[in-house]
């Protein structure tokens, strides 16, 4: 019957026996995007001296000085200046770092994990349980985003861990949003199909064939959801329900600051400088990290 | 025992589908009643083991939805499908009255397989087509080595150098190449019988020759069964034993492949089949042999689904539903014109039938 022999499938361009994994490719074409390499770098940096924090600061982040209120940037012994109780301002700002870096990705991280199991399994199982989670979703759309963290944390009262709780709410709705809606759009893809005429269960194929679709987008998002929950904490802590004084963070040195504004501007934009630089960094990575994600490419 | 007597029994067809129905709803508006699109209604036909039987229509017929239907993917609304003898139900093995022996979803999946139109669609761009190939033989507890040894062979069955493209993902192989691929994991289940849902309808020419030899061979090879669908009348009447044209969910006319293509009953099927391009231009025709879409399926004309399309409609057609019946052995027919006494004035006389 075989009137046309079968050779080895149309042209074959020549390609090396072991092709690489799609991750190598992700990180192969990220290296060569040069904007988000440095905004990979900034952050890195900002969070290595967050980390190493004692390491680094010059001096003791608490330790004030009513004779040195608000220096300005270069006094010998205070590179960046002091605040308006004579505390040394690149010690705080390192030290800030931890706080603010922390209230930026825990909640992100925790909503995340909450945000994206409700949007898969709705996405997946669809019909009523989709309506269900979703509707409930919506509802918490309702509300401005700044609204609603200030309305939840200042219903648990102030401080960090409620701030962060907060926080964790405000962002489970999008990130949910956002995986049900690249769930359902795998969903209905003939691979998920064949998968189910291969006779797989439902947790096989959300394990085998969505997550690994589905998690690269949603993990984009929540990047860039990263530099949002930065500057609401920031929101929060100038308000007063997030972190107190004294503790060192960039929104409540924001907040203590701008009172300072008019003597010594600079000192106080530094750390609005410092959420700016961060949140800008993981906006560019998180665009640099969608178009490294696109195989076509 | 007597079930399994039944299953192996050789004058059982492989595959047999009785009053197949599918009703999708509408979705209205909050204040709106839906309508009801019948997809398939009441389709019933048998494939005999070794036979490939085509399935040809229009878009919006029903052809996809039957495919669907058989691998049970959706569920019927009604109608019964069995394969070896054994009725398919959704978790019960039981047959149709109670009685044990009949087939589970899982032992169905593992007796029949589909292969997609789209080959890129079809293939998950995260696996490697060797991880994709083993994912079923896995499913059914296959050890992993097993699995990708089979997903091995089957690459080289199906004409791809293992060595080569084991490892690749689907957006480094061509069209062709994908859509071997998929045959390959249809048939990593050692299925008996395949659907193939347009598989070859969107590769270029050349490539889709290829495919289509591939897929005889491997029919040979493997003792397959071929249920196949295209809206392809050349590619149909190359592979096909027997051939069924659709209309709007229902069967307007099944024989044999040479029957329906030299003498169709049926003024669709005639319709179709003068539609077909060819090459001599002798038999070209100018004027579109079907003018117009067909009906709206949420609410299809009276009697015979075709007569609002149909040059030869009487008042019977728009009365009466002709009922599927043989007009000679294996070639079976619904329209009014083939049966004799229906009342259309071009039908058979009675005595001429008897």
């Amino acid at each position: 019957m075989s009137a046309v022999t079968i050779d080895g499938g149309g042209p074959v361009v020549e390609a090396p026996t072991k092709t690489q994994g799609y991750w190598t490719g992700v990180a192969r074409r990220l290296r060569r995007d040069k904007v988000a390499m440095a905004c990979a770098l900034v952050l890195l940096l900002i969070l290595l001296a967050a980390i190493f924090a004692p390491l680094v600061a010059p001096v003791d982040p608490a330790k004030g000085s009513i004779l040195k209120r608000l220096m300005p940037i270069g006094t010998p012994g205070h590179l960046l200046g002091t605040d308006e109780l004579g505390r040394d301002m690149l010690s705080r700002l390192i030290f800030g770092g931890r706080l603010s870096l922390m209230m930026g990705i825990a909640p992100v991280f925790f909503a995340l994990l909450i945000g994206s199991l409700l949007g898969i399994v709705s996405g997946f199982v669809g019909g009523r349980v989709n309506t269900a989670i979703m509707r409930t979703v919506d509802v918490f759309f309702a509300f401005p985003s700044v609204l609603l963290a200030v309305a939840i944390s200042g219903a648990l009262g102030a401080g960090i861990a409620n701030a962060m709780l907060a926080l964790t709410i405000v962002f489970i709705p999008p990130i949910a949003r956002v995986a049900e809606s690249v769930t359902t759009q795998v969903r209905s893809l003939d691979y998920v199909e064949a998968a189910r005429a291969s006779g797989a269960g439902g947790w096989t194929i959300i394990r085998v064939h969505i997550l690994g679709n589905v998690l690269g987008p949603i993990f984009v998002y929540a990047t860039s959801l990263v530099s949002v929950s930065m500057i609401l904490a920031a929101g929060l802590s100038f308000l007063g329900l997030g972190t107190k004084p004294p503790e060192a963070e960039w929104g409540l040195m924001l907040n203590t600051l701008r009172t300072a504004i008019y003597t010594q501007p600079w000192v106080a934009a530094l750390p609005g400088l410092m959420i700016f630089a961060v949140s800008i960094s993981f906006n560019l990575l998180s665009d640099g990290l969608r178009s490294a994600m696109d195989v076509q490419r | 025992m007597s079930s399994a007597d039944l299953s192996t029994r050789a004058d059982v067809p492989l595959l047999q589908v009785r009053e197949l129905v599918k009703r999708f709803p509408l979705k209205g508006g909050m204040f709106q009643r839906g309508g009801v699109v019948h997809a398939v209604d009441g389709v019933s036909f048998a494939v005999e083991a070794g036979e490939t039987l085509g399935i040809v229509g229009e878009s919006g017929c029903g052809k996809s939805t039957t495919a669907r239907l058989l691998m049970h993917l959706i569920s019927p609304d009604d109608g019964r499908v069995l394969l070896e003898g054994r009725e398919v139900g959704p978790s019960r093995a039981r047959n149709e009255g109670g009685t044990p022996g009949g087939l589970t979803l899982n032992e169905l999946r593992r007796r029949m397989q589909m292969v997609f139109q789209d080959s890129f669609a079809s293939l998950n761009p995260r696996l490697t087509i060797e991880t994709s190939i083993a994912f079923g033989p896995g499913v059914h507890g296959t050890p992993e080595r097993e699995a990708n040894a089979r997903a091995q062979d089957l690459l080289r069955k199906v004409g791809l150098d293992p060595a080569r493209f084991a490892g690749r993902y689907p957006h480094e192989l061509s069209g062709g190449q994908r859509q071997r691929v998929n045959i390959a994991r249809a048939l990593a289940l050692e299925p008996k019988i395949v659907i193939l849902d347009e598989a070859v309808s969107a590769l270029d020419k050349s490539v889709e020759a290829q495919v289509l030899n591939l897929l005889l061979d491997l029919k040979a090879d493997f003792g397959l069964t071929y249920v196949f669908i295209s809206h392809d009348l050349n590619v149909v009447q190359y592979v096909s034993d027997r051939v069924m044209v659709m209309y709007l969910g229902k069967i307007v006319e099944i024989g044999p492949v040479g029957r329906i293509y030299a003498d169709a009953a049926h003024p669709y099927t005639r319709a179709l089949l003068s539609a077909m391009p060819t090459m001599d231009p002798a038999h070209r025709t100018a004027a579109p042999p079907l003018a117009g879409d067909p009906p709206n399926p949420i609410d299809p004309p009276s009697g015979c689904r075709f007569r609002t399309r149909c040059p030869f409609a009487e008042e019977v057609c728009a009365a009466r539903e002709p009922p599927l019946t043989a007009t000679e052995a294996g070639h079976r027919v619904a329209c009014h014109m083939a049966h004799a006494g229906s009342g259309h004035s071009k039908a058979p006389p009675l005595a001429a039938a008897a």
